[in-house]
């Protein structure tokens, strides 16, 4: 006997998605299921529940029309499910809508399947008119078959030696056109200042006006020379990002061989090859440093693309050390609640959802150790109390032009910044209210410190107020500092 | 030189009373505080000398000044340094550590390049304190060099 609703779902031809089963709105989910939210933006006359069936179904099994061999598998368990659609506050025709994935549409400890299902194809689907990505939870059963940070926040500051205070690093500039020689001297000057990095420019891989290898030379003498000045653990995050995976390991083992203790690769090397990189980086004990490039593509604008805290979901559990996430004071876009969820999900263990910070779902690492975030472009000294504040303890401020363009040298710039972030540091573990009367602070320390009364001579008045272009939505005005 | 260890060696040295504010600030999150000296300030020496346990049961700022001072007393040409130990779930690991004192004179490090094929150079990182026998490095006054 077959009745008639089977007919309705078998028969030859096209059906909405909803009624193929990627709707199920009494959908409990399972503790071992991928969850994501996905804020969605219907083409006219999509119900939004149907549009959210489609997400679920064209990142999981679904094809456009019917297909019998569904017939031959448990396709019930392998339908990504579309459990919740929400309207977004203050945002006609866009929704949140909720996705379930069973566990067993993804392969253990791949960042590249994971992703070729939820954001594969169904990005370019013409009865949406934009697709966003919001957030994922990952369940413990999956994220435990990932390897992690190769080393983590813990293991970085024992193999520093450096507690108790956020890193300083610098990003060499100008970023291109010096030669090998000259490019370590500002290495060599910043950090014997007193910055504990400094850093290739994501762009600075091998050109004609110098070359990976005479650059590495050039900069482990600095790095050395510096050490020795301070007897401090520094380090040069050494860009081995290159055109194939064997160029890569040649240029980190060369790295590694000389005595570095980080080595660098930009986003654009893709998944897999991070991946590789990080499991590289565990067996070398070398801290893996990844610059971002590329992503604000994707993950700046809000109806669109990949939210950064997804990104920054995916690197944990492809195992980097560092990775750039934002400043919230600087030149880059960021917005300070979402900042804030960016650190967290690098950071904690245990991340709470938070609409505030734009975090869909509770998040549980299962103590898989902490990513370091960075925060680089356009801060400064002056602004010490706010990066503090804001960004915290276990973070990497990144002073480029704030090190390499004081005018006392690049040295000065590089103590100006430690003297700013020690006071600041002192400051606040006395129990000062550090945010309001960072100036103070600041002022009080420059009295000791020339180079420190240079650089807020020189910068002290530099912001960047601009509206952020990604907010979570409970902030009804985008909010900058 | 000045090695620059530590969270504050770019600030003025603390005095007892500023020791004892940054030693609250550990005790009010819970960390247990401890005194380490060495005569060997290579970065990579990690195990410096434990003055005692670190004080799990101590609650008292004044406490702690009391043990950095009593370190400082037996050792006064070494580096003293003040540790905060964070033992709570995903961190377990230092938090916090300062150094409280310091030889008069610090003589520095020698950099000894051993030249390698290819333009590869291996640095080793050589105190020169450390040219004289443990216990013995850092005289009141160290002779010219």
């Amino acid at each position: 006997m077959t009745s008639d609703n089977t007919m309705e779902r078998w028969g030859a031809g096209v059906i909405p998605y909803a009624e193929m089963g990627y709707w199920q709105p009494d959908y409990q989910p399972k503790d071992t299921d991928l969850l994501a939210a996905f804020r969605i933006t219907p083409q006219a006359g999509v119900p939004p529940e149907e549009a959210g069936a489609a997400v679920a179904g064209e990142s999981s099994t679904a094809t456009w029309t019917v297909v019998w061999t569904d017939r031959l598998t448990a396709y019930d368990r392998y339908q990504g499910k579309c459990f919740r659609v929400d309207p977004v506050p203050g945002k006609n025709g866009e929704y949140i809508a909720y996705v379930a994935y069973d566990i067993d549409l993804f392969e253990e400890g791949s960042i590249a399947n994971l992703t070729s299902s939820i954001i594969g194809n169904v990005f370019g689907f013409k009865a949406l008119k934009a697709l966003r990505l919001e957030d994922m939870r990952i369940p413990p059963h999956y994220t435990k078959t990932f390897q992690g940070p190769a080393h983590g926040t813990v293991m970085e500051r024992e193999y520093l030696n450096k507690y108790g205070r956020p890193l300083l690093g610098a990003t060499v500039k100008p970023k291109l056109g010096l030669s090998a020689r000259n490019y370590g001297r500002v290495v060599y000057e910043a950090l014997r200042g007193g910055l504990d990095f400094t850093k290739d420019d994501e762009n600075i891989n091998s050109q004609p006006f110098m070359r990976w290898r005479d650059r590495f030379l050039f900069c482990m003498e600095a790095v050395n020379r510096a050490q020795a000045e301070t007897a401090e653990i520094k380090g040069h995050y050494m860009n081995v990002t290159s055109a194939t995976m064997e160029d890569m390991y040649e240029r980190a083992e060369f790295a590694r061989d000389l005595g570095s203790v980080i080595v660098m690769i930009d986003l654009t090397i893709g998944y897999t090859a991070i991946q590789s990189m990080a499991k590289w980086a565990r067996r070398n004990g070398m801290l893996l440093h990844l610059h971002r490039a590329g992503h604000s593509t994707y993950t700046r604008q809000k109806s669109h693309g990949v939210s950064f805290r997804v990104i920054a979901k995916w690197m944990r559990l492809a195992g980097v050390d560092h990775i750039h996430a934002g400043t919230v004071v600087g030149k880059l876009e960021g917005d300070p609640n979402s900042v804030a969820g960016f650190y967290d999900t690098l950071r904690l263990d245990q991340v709470p959802a938070d609409p505030v910070k734009g975090l869909y779902f509770d998040q549980d690492w299962i103590s898989m150790p902490g990513v370091m975030p960075v925060a680089s472009g356009g801060i400064h000294a002056g602004q010490m109390h706010q990066l503090l504040h804001y960004l915290g303890e276990d973070v990497v401020l990144q002073f480029g032009g704030g090190t390499i363009g004081h005018p006392m040298g690049i040295a000065a710039g590089a103590t100006a910044n430690r003297v700013a972030l020690e006071a600041m540091i002192k400051a606040r573990n006395e129990g000062r209210d550090y945010l309001a009367e960072g100036e103070d602070i600041l002022r009080a320390a420059a009295r000791r410190s020339r180079e420190l009364d240079v650089a807020l001579a020189t910068w002290g008045d530099v912001t960047f107020t601009y509206e952020s272009t990604d907010t979570p939505d409970v902030v009804e005005t985008p909010t900058s500092v | 030189m000045r090695i620059t260890q530590g969270t504050f060696s770019y600030l003025p040295d603390l005095t007892d009373d500023e020791i004892a504010m940054q030693v609250q600030y550990a005790l009010d999150h819970g960390w247990a505080l401890s005194v380490e000296f060495t005569d060997d300030p290579h970065p990579r020496n990690h195990y410096w000398h434990m003055w005692g346990l670190p004080m799990f049961d101590l609650h008292d700022a004044a406490g702690v000044v009391y043990e950095v001072n009593e370190c400082r007393q037996a050792y006064p040409l070494y580096y003293i340094r003040v540790n905060a130990y964070d033992a709570s779930p995903t961190r377990q690991t230092t938090a916090l550590s300062f150094i409280v004192n310091r030889p008069p004179d610090e003589p520095g490090f020698r950099l000894e390049r051993q030249e390698h094929v290819d333009r590869r150079l291996r640095y080793t990182l050589h105190p020169y304190a450390a040219d004289r026998p443990a216990g013995d490095r850092y005289p009141p006054t160290m002779p010219e060099r």
